[in-house]
């Protein structure tokens, strides 16, 4: 069977099972349709957890990251799984307690505000929607790059599959439908792992692999080499720190609290049964995560390699130690054709050279070997990850299956946000401010409605991504950090936070945190409206605009402190819950489950 | 111990609990995997520097065992102060 008639039959099998589920996990409260009925078994939620957290992002791109960004990709890593611990630590057994729907529902009780819990929907569906963009453009490019469907048609069959499953189930059906689509991307992301390490280093587990001797014959550990290739090359060693200490501190903090505070995440511990499920569960989302999180760092140095001596067959600088170009490897051909690869003869030689030619140092050493320039000027991220099963060799099942695992990445994500941004819609807003008297009924047609809404406006952004989609990540996590986190744990942790004290504290973050990231980026990302070049010299104190969440929060965390000293304190009701939540005894029930 | 001082003894346990498991989550990632990684990485553990091996592999097996043992513990708390549900 060829690989396309194979790679459908793979995805289309995945796509039966989520529909499947979804017609066996229908919703029919309101509490089924925003928190799965609070019945969802603590092992099960953190894998739909681990699901709903890794996106198209963390499956195809961020092991190519690392491959070039070496250690100091090693911000992704810490940052993406180190807010699990502050969410276990600081949040989600509090929140589960409070017993409601959504995260701004909880601001705008505990503040007893609704501009609070508006601030919060704000912050929300703009950190969700920016992400959900993401998913949808992953879709689509899964779609057209493994089985030569239309982009926009890949769209269209990405949303109608959201739409059975979403629409119907809601949080229940979600939650169990991310739980088949975990399975899927975690098999199809370990498998060529497996195999890339028992070629390289003759151990089947990636995480030892890396750190193992090679098998070539050198008698180098894995690393090691891999720092001596690309050394020779004019490359920064792979397991040296390029950036500055501080920039990679702020980031890895930016990323963990924005992490914590991402409502899609955070919703996901509302559907537990018990107060101490919540702290366990998040304890098998990151076990789910790090399996992944922990191959990732393997899959990426290895790939980096397998790619450095494919191009670099001999001794650097001498006249056949370079790959020629009408001799290359079937899967390099492949990914030519999709432009995500790319190679330009600058000498004319006929072979291929790959070095770092903005390196100083080396300009001479390769002027001398008669080198003109790199040559493999394009080298996508997601090859990386995508090219793995074809570089190693892997039969045409597992190609397949990495097909399919990209797509449940994407999806499953994707259903998380849509669910956050339409509880948002009819719990918080229509429910929570426009029409407090509306019938079970009735909200529950309208977070169906919302839903189906918001899978269109998702849909119609992936097809027509804004200019700036590549730059929102910065925003969706420098939101969730200097706003919503620092909100939820004062909330908690700090009795004598008042409504002026938590408003105030998240307009400051806010703006600090816009401002900050819209003087390097752009206005609103309007491109000519930047105040200052976003490079390091103009950065203050060398503060990158992704690391200055961390800032942020700090700032949100200073002004909520000084002004709630100088404000009248809550009243006793608010004290009393704030003491309510921070004990597991009496907290809500869940509800009879299937 | 009346509940009023019950609910304030168990709230001081847990945020003891809190700041250990915190000042571990800090060290094992800020303090060695990120702070002090090129010292750490003069200790080599099989192929691994050990700072790269903290920012790449160690911090997020840590976080992990973090996470259920704060769980765990809170479980007991929750038995010994007598807040726990049902």
């Amino acid at each position: 069977m060829d690989l396309k008639t194979l790679t459908f039959l793979v995805v289309g099998a995945t796509f039966l099972l989520y529909i499947g589920i979804a017609i066996w996990a229908r919703a029919g409260t309101t509490k089924e349709f925003y928190v799965a009925g609070m019945g969802v078994h603590p092992v099960a939620n953190g894998m739909a957890t681990a699901a709903d957290w890794m996106s198209a992002a963390s499956f195809i791109s961020m092991a190519g990251l690392i491959a070039f960004m070496g250690y100091d990709g090693s911000v992704y890593l810490m940052g993406w799984t180190g807010g699990y611990v502050l969410l276990a630590l600081l949040l989600a057994p509090y929140l589960r307690k409070f017993g409601k729907f959504t995260v701004s529902e909880f601001i705008g009780e505990r503040y007893y505000s609704n501009a609070a819990r508006m601030v919060a929907v704000v912050c929300l569906i703009v950190a969700s929607v920016t992400y959900v963009i993401g998913q949808m453009k992953g879709i689509g490019v899964a779609f057209s790059r493994f089985l030569e469907v239309d982009f926009t048609t890949g769209v269209f069959i990405g949303m109608a599959i959201v739409f059975i499953y979403a629409v119907m189930g809601g949080m229940k059906g979600i939650t169990y439908t991310q739980i088949a689509q975990y399975c899927v991307l975690i098999f199809a992301y370990t498998v060529p792992a497996i195999f890339i390490s028992l070629n390289l280093t003759g151990n089947p587990i990636p995480q030892l692999g890396l750190g193992s001797t090679m098998t070539d014959g050198s008698n180098l550990a894995l690393l090691d080499k891999l720092d001596m290739i690309v050394r020779d090359l004019g490359f920064a060693a792979y397991t040296a720190q390029k950036s500055s200490t501080l920039n990679l501190f702020l980031l890895t903090m930016s990323l963990m609290i924005g992490t914590a505070g991402l409502p899609h995440v955070i919703m996901r511990f509302f559907t537990v049964p018990r107060v101490a499920d919540a702290r366990s569960s998040a304890g098998w989302a990151l076990v789910f995560i790090a399996i992944l999180y922990t191959t990732a760092p393997a899959v990426g140095a290895m790939a980096r390699l397998n790619l450095m001596e494919t191009v670099q067959t001999g001794a650097v600088g001498a006249p056949d130690g370079n790959l020629v170009y009408a001799d290359r490897p079937i899967w390099f051909k492949n990914w030519e054709t999709t432009g995500l690869l790319k190679f330009e003869d600058k000498n004319g030689d006929g072979r291929i050279q790959y070095y770092d030619d903005k390196s100083e140092a080396f300009a001479a050493k390769a002027a001398s070997f008669g080198w003109q320039g790199n040559e493999m000027v394009t080298v996508d991220n997601d090859i990386m990850v995508l090219a793995n099963p074809e570089i190693a060799g892997l039969p045409n099942w597992v190609i397949a299956l990495v097909a399919a695992g990209g797509l449940a990445a994407a999806l499953s994500t994707a259903a998380g946000l849509l669910l956050a941004i339409s509880t948002a819609i009819s719990h918080d807003v229509l429910k929570g401010m426009i029409n407090p008297n509306i019938s079970e009924h009735k909200e529950l047609l309208a977070s169906r409605i919302a839903m189906a809404g918001a899978i269109v406006v998702a849909g119609y952004l992936g097809m027509n991504p804004p200019g700036f989609a590549a730059q929102v990540v910065a925003l969706a996590f420098g939101l969730a950090a200097a706003t919503i986190f620092p909100a939820l744990m004062m909330g908690i942790f700090n009795k004598n936070m008042d409504n002026i004290g938590a408003i105030v504290g998240m307009l400051v973050g806010l703006v600090s945190t816009l401002v900050y990231i819209f003087w390097f980026k752009g206005w609103f990302f309007f491109p000519g409206t930047e105040m200052a070049a976003n490079t390091p010299e103009n950065w203050f104190m060398g503060i990158s605009p992704e690391s200055f969440g961390a800032i942020g929060a700090l700032l949100n965390f200073i002004a909520a402190y000084v002004v709630s000293k100088i404000t009248p304190p809550p009243p006793e009701h608010i004290q009393h819950l704030v003491e309510d939540i921070r004990v597991p005894m009496g907290a809500a029930k869940a509800s009879a489950h299937h | 111990m009346s509940e009023p001082t019950q609910r304030q003894a168990y709230w001081s346990a847990n945020l003891k609990l809190v700041a250990l498991c915190l000042t571990i989550w800090f060290v094992v990632s800020y303090l060695f995997g990120i702070i002090l990684v090129e010292e750490l990485n003069a200790i080599k553990i099989g192929g691994y520097g050990l700072g790269f091996w903290f920012a790449q592999q160690g911090s997020m097996y840590i976080f992990v065992i973090l996470i259920f043992f704060y769980a765990s513990r809170m479980r007991k708390l929750d038995q010994k102060f007598n807040v726990h549900e049902d």
